[in-house]
Formats: C-alpha cells, sequence, structure tokens
C-alpha cells in the first residue's frame, strides 16, 4: 500500500523549497544580469510547479483522494470558521457528562445572520491532537452537537456543520456511554428541526460519526473530501483480510465526492484551490463561503414545516 | 454465539454455550435456547416470527424488494446471490403486519444468515417502510434487529439508511406511536448507531453481542482493559442503553404486555394530518412540532 501524503507530496514540497531559496538569492543578488538570470530560473521552477500541480491533481485516485483529505497541512473546521464567521462564541459541554474537544460549535454570524456552527475539529500539535482525540468524537460530542441543534430552533437560527472525522471514538468509556445511541439521537434531533441545515464534509466524512451531524437540507463536499461507511482500511481488512488493499478499496467504495454526486447523494461539489485547499486557504474559504450563502439563499425560500419535510425527503429518496 | 454444532447426523447438537449435547427437537422446541445453560442460538427471521406473532397473523410486505449493485462493488452480485439461494429471501429484513395477542403490529425482523443481517438500501427501505406504515396507521412498531452494521458493498449508499431509518423512527414519534426494539444477536454499528437505539423501548436477549465497532477496533481504541461482558445485552442494561434483558420464552408476553400499555391510548393521541407526498412513499404529519 500505500505512501503517505508526505511521501506524496514530497517532489512538490523540494520544488517548493528551491523556488523559495533562489527567491532569497535573487533578492541578495547585486548584479542586475545574474538576478535577472535567477528570476528566469524561478519563473522555470513555478512553472514546473504549476505543471506538477497539475499533474498530480488532475486525475487523483480515489486512494489519492484519501491522502488529501486526511492531510494534517488541510485546512480543519476552525480554521474556516475563523475565516468565514464572524463573532463565533464557543459554547462547551453536553450539561451531562463532559466535554469533547473533537466536536465544536457555537453561534456565530455568517455575513449579517446570526447562525448554529458545528463541526468535527481535529488537532495540530501533538497535544492539541489528543485534546481533540485526533478528531474522534465522544458521546458527550454529539449530546453537545444536540444541546446546540435544540438551541438553534429556539432562536431561528439556521444550522451550518463542517464534517472531519475518521469516525466515532468506539472505546470502552465511549461504548459505556452509549456512543451508538449518542449518534442516532443527534441525526434524530436534525430531523425534528425546522430551520435550515446546511453540511459541508471538508475532509474526511468518516462513517457514523460523520453521518451523526450529516442529517442536512443541504450536503457539500469540498472537491478533495472523502464520504465513506467505511474507512478503506476497515473494509479491505474485513472483506478481504488485507488492509494493505486499502487503495483497492477506497476504489472499490467510491468514497469521492464526484461518486458522491453521481449516486445522488450529495447536493454539490465545492472547488478547491490548485493543489488542495492547504495551498490556499483563504481562497478555500472563500470557495466554502460562497456554497454556503448559495444554499442559506436556496433553503431560504422553504417555510419552517418545507424544511423539516424536504429533509425528510432527501433522505428518503436515497436507495429506492 | 455461533450456530451449534452438529457432532452427527442430526438427531443430536452441541450447545455453542455449555457444549453440552441437546436433542435437536427439544431444542427447537425451545426456540434454540440451550435447556441446560440458558444460552441463546441465533434465531432465523421466519422462525422468530412464528415465535412471537399469532398463528397465522404474519402478512409479509415488500418481499419483492431487491438491491442491484449500486457501486459495481467486487463480488457483491456473488455473494447477494448465495445469500438469496441460502435463506430463501431477497435481503436481510422481513416485513409486514402482524397480531400480537390480537393487537395489531407494523414489525420487521432481521435475519442475519442474510450477509450479516447487514443493511444496505434494501433493508433501510424496509425498516423505514414498517416505522411509517406504523406512523401512519397509528399502530405500534416492533423491530427485531440483528445485524453486523451497514452493508459495505453499497457504500455511502448504506450510510444513508441510517439517516432514512432514523428520520422514519422520528416519524414515529411525532405521530405518538410506540416503536419497540429488541436487540438480538448481533446488534452493531450502523444499525445500533441509528434506528435501533432511539426506540422507545429497547428489549434485548440474553448475552446478545450489542456494540458499536467490532471488538478489535474497540480494543485499539480504548486505553483500559476491556471488561469480560464488554459489548453484550448485560454491558448494555448495566449502562443505561437498554431497559430488559428478556428471556426468549418471555418475549411474547412482555412485548404483548408494552403493545397493550403503550399503544392503548393511541386513539386518544392527538390527531395529526398526514401528508402524502407525490411519490408513492408517503412523508409523515406536520403540522406538530
Amino acid at each position: 500500500m500505500a505512501r503517505t501524503f508526505e511521501e506524496w507530496e514530497k517532489p512538490l514540497k523540494d520544488l517548493e523549497e528551491g523556488i523559495e531559496k533562489l527567491k532569497v538569492l535573487a533578492g541578495r543578488e547585486r548584479d542586475d544580469g545574474k538576478r535577472t538570470e535567477a528570476n528566469v530560473r524561478i519563473g522555470e521552477l513555478e512553472i514546473r510547479r504549476d505543471k506538477y500541480v497539475d499533474a498530480m491533481y488532475c486525475q487523483l485516485s480515489p486512494w489519492d483522494t484519501v491522502l488529501v483529505a486526511r492531510a494534517q497541512a488541510r485546512p480543519y473546521s476552525l480554521d474556516y470558521a475563523a475565516a468565514i464567521f464572524d463573532g463565533f462564541v464557543e459554547l462547551q459541554g453536553d450539561r451531562n457528562y463532559g466535554a469533547d474537544f473533537a466536536i465544536v460549535g457555537g453561534p456565530a454570524k455568517f455575513n449579517d445572520q446570526s447562525i448554529m456552527f458545528v463541526g468535527h475539529q481535529k488537532g495540530r500539535s501533538i497535544q492539541e491532537r489528543q485534546l481533540r482525540n485526533f478528531g474522534y468524537a465522544r458521546p458527550e460530542g454529539y449530546r453537545k452537537a444536540i444541546r446546540l441543534f435544540e438551541m438553534a430552533e429556539r432562536f431561528r437560527l439556521p444550522v451550518v456543520t463542517f464534517i472531519d472525522t475518521p469516525g466515532a471514538d468506539a472505546g470502552v468509556e465511549a461504548e459505556k456511554r452509549g456512543i451508538s445511541e449518542a449518534i442516532a439521537a443527534s441525526m434524530m434531533k436534525m430531523f425534528e428541526l425546522t430551520v435550515p441545515i446546511i453540511s459541508v464534509i471538508i475532509g474526511e466524512g468518516g462513517s457514523g460519526g460523520a453521518i451523526g451531524i450529516g442529517a442536512a437540507n443541504k450536503v457539500l463536499m469540498l472537491e478533495h473530501s472523502i464520504y465513506s461507511v467505511i474507512a478503506p482500511e476497515g473494509c479491505a481488512a474485513i472483506l478481504w483480510r488485507r488492509p494493505e488493499l486499502a487503495a483497492q478499496a477506497a476504489a472499490a467504495l467510491r468514497l469521492t465526492p464526484q461518486s458522491a454526486l453521481e449516486l445522488g447523494l450529495i447536493d454539490g461539489i465545492i472547488p478547491e484551490p490548485k493543489g488542495g485547499a492547504h495551498r490556499d486557504i483563504p481562497l478555500a474559504a472563500q470557495n466554502l463561503k460562497f456554497a454556503i450563502e448559495h444554499a442559506m439563499a436556496d433553503l431560504s425560500k422553504c417555510s419552517p414545516i418545507d424544511l423539516r419535510d424536504s429533509r425528510y425527503q432527501r433522505f428518503r429518496k436515497m436507495g429506492f | 454465539m455461533s450456530s451449534p454444532k452438529h457432532p452427527n447426523d442430526g438427531s443430536f447438537l452441541q450447545c455453542a454455550g455449555c457444549k453440552k449435547i441437546l436433542f435437536v427437537a427439544e431444542f427447537e422446541e425451545l426456540n434454540k435456547v440451550c435447556p441446560h445453560c440458558g444460552h441463546h442460538h441465533r434465531l432465523g427471521a421466519k422462525r422468530r416470527i412464528d415465535s412471537i406473532f399469532d398463528p397465522e397473523s404474519f402478512v409479509e410486505l415488500d418481499q419483492d424488494l431487491r438491491s442491484g449493485n449500486p457501486l459495481d462493488f467486487p463480488d457483491y452480485d456473488e455473494k447477494r446471490l448465495a445469500a438469496e439461494e441460502k435463506t430463501g429471501t431477497f435481503d436481510s429484513i422481513i416485513c409486514g403486519f402482524a397480531q400480537l395477542d390480537g393487537q395489531r403490529v407494523s414489525v420487521a425482523v432481521a435475519d442475519f444468515s442474510f450477509m450479516g443481517g447487514s443493511m444496505g438500501s434494501v433493508a433501510g427501505e424496509k425498516i423505514t417502510r414498517t416505522l411509517e406504515r406504523a406512523a401512519e396507521t397509528k399502530v405500534p412498531a416492533i423491530v427485531f434487529c440483528a445485524s453486523g452494521g451497514a452493508r459495505m458493498q453499497e457504500g455511502l449508499l448504506s450510510l444513508m439508511q441510517m439517516a432514512k431509518t432514523t428520520a422514519a423512527a422520528q416519524l414515529c414519534r411525532r405521530n405518538h406511536v410506540p416503536y419497540i426494539a429488541v436487540f438480538t444477536d448481533p446488534t452493531m454499528a450502523g444499525v445500533l448507531a441509528s434506528y435501533a437505539s432511539i426506540a422507545d423501548v429497547i428489549l434485548a436477549e440474553p448475552k446478545a453481542t450489542v456494540g458499536f465497532a467490532g471488538l478489535r477496533v474497540s480494543k485499539q481504541a480504548g486505553v483500559g482493559k476491556v471488561p469480560d461482558d464488554f459489548q453484550t445485552a448485560e454491558f448494555g442494561l448495566a449502562s443505561g442503553m437498554i431497559d430488559r434483558i428478556v428471556h426468549r420464552k418471555e418475549l411474547k408476553s412482555t412485548l404483548s404486555n408494552l403493545v397493550n400499555l403503550l399503544g392503548s391510548s393511541l386513539e386518544e393521541a392527538v390527531d395529526l394530518p398526514v401528508r402524502k407526498s407525490n411519490h408513492k412513499k408517503t412523508v409523515g404529519a406536520s403540522a406538530h412540532g
């Protein structure tokens, strides 16, 4: 199997480092001729880099998409929230047992409208990754989400959720506190709401943990995200008893945005900057914002009851 | 809780729990419960229906629903056809209406022997229709769960069945219709994390496996040691996730009593308008928040 994202992007990283070094050198160069020469060389390298990015990203295999979707370099929920919301106030606690940092949420302004934001959150530093349980949400995370969904309904706030999790926590403690019930109850709460709900898969849409906050009126996926019933490694292990066949499983599971759109299971794909969201986070956020504005405008035409009933119908027609 | 082993031509078998040798006739008479240790062996859907509902009262619906291979998943057609051959049904759920001591109920029963009872688009559809029929006709719903989880071979379509069935369970709530789930061995993953866990009442058979992820995954994820009864009905009961563990011989009377207790005032519940969509499917009440 399977190179890592870092191995995969190494040639690109080398090229970019070369360009940076040359730029520094060119900046220091006093001789006009030599500087021009260096700038020409930089231009050539930049073209090579762009071609390389094009070649790498123009036909990603499903497994490549898995690697990109999981990449630590990718923007996470709070990165996007900071870019597209104003005045976000994070609220914590399920008012029952504890705090979970793998799901974040709270009210914020989207343009001039108050909304309720809920999203999975992975960590970057080792400490933060541990704090956020590597994005594996615990029952308390889903019960906090339920609390926020209820608040959204009470105060008539449209809900925006960002999905980015390898799956829900499957440990003994999570099981003891009812991770399955928490996921099911969170979905059920979403089906009760009469405010608009928009969900965007921004990275990893990992099975039950993902759909737990994904029962929305509009479901969108970023171009290099994935959405799957099971991790490809798990699928390969169970079906073929060979986890190393993850790349084949990724293809068989059809977990890419394009496949999900073809199957009629999502409403749209949000384009990412050339070479992935991590290469230009402001542009990625701008695209995301535009897509949410669009979805919000669509849903604002619906009555509260229609919002609930059309959400039911959206999932009702899937499969049969 | 695998099926019992047959050490001979078929008049005896060995209990999967205590390993004692049992008479097949007696074992079948007890609906596959060991007379010595009480081990509950898995029961097929048809046997289950016979053991619970009034004789001849079950009317099967949607039996023609049959899955295709929407993802062209490798080997899926072969596996599904083999399961059809083995079980004589088109998928892992049998559903319809039945009577329980004369009380009408909308029922769905899972059969683990059809691809591990996994939930793809057909199982999801049948569960959804069962719950919708309950909500619309105002009769209680009873669902017997037995599933390893979502069916991988239908990919994201299977995941979406979690949302779809959950929405239908919500419809029962909104329409004041009782929904009772029975966890039999095993009730896992995508099924447990959707319609199964949000029933009004959750019963379980003794020692049934009940859990979110396979034991290996949980062991990897958990830091501490795994308790001996981890992911059993007894663990679920102790954790507050299950209402009662009921011996198979008492399931019928318990269910009948619950249907009577919870369902007898249904006529008095607010009669909510049920809106039909232009689909062949129907959508639920819309006038109540």
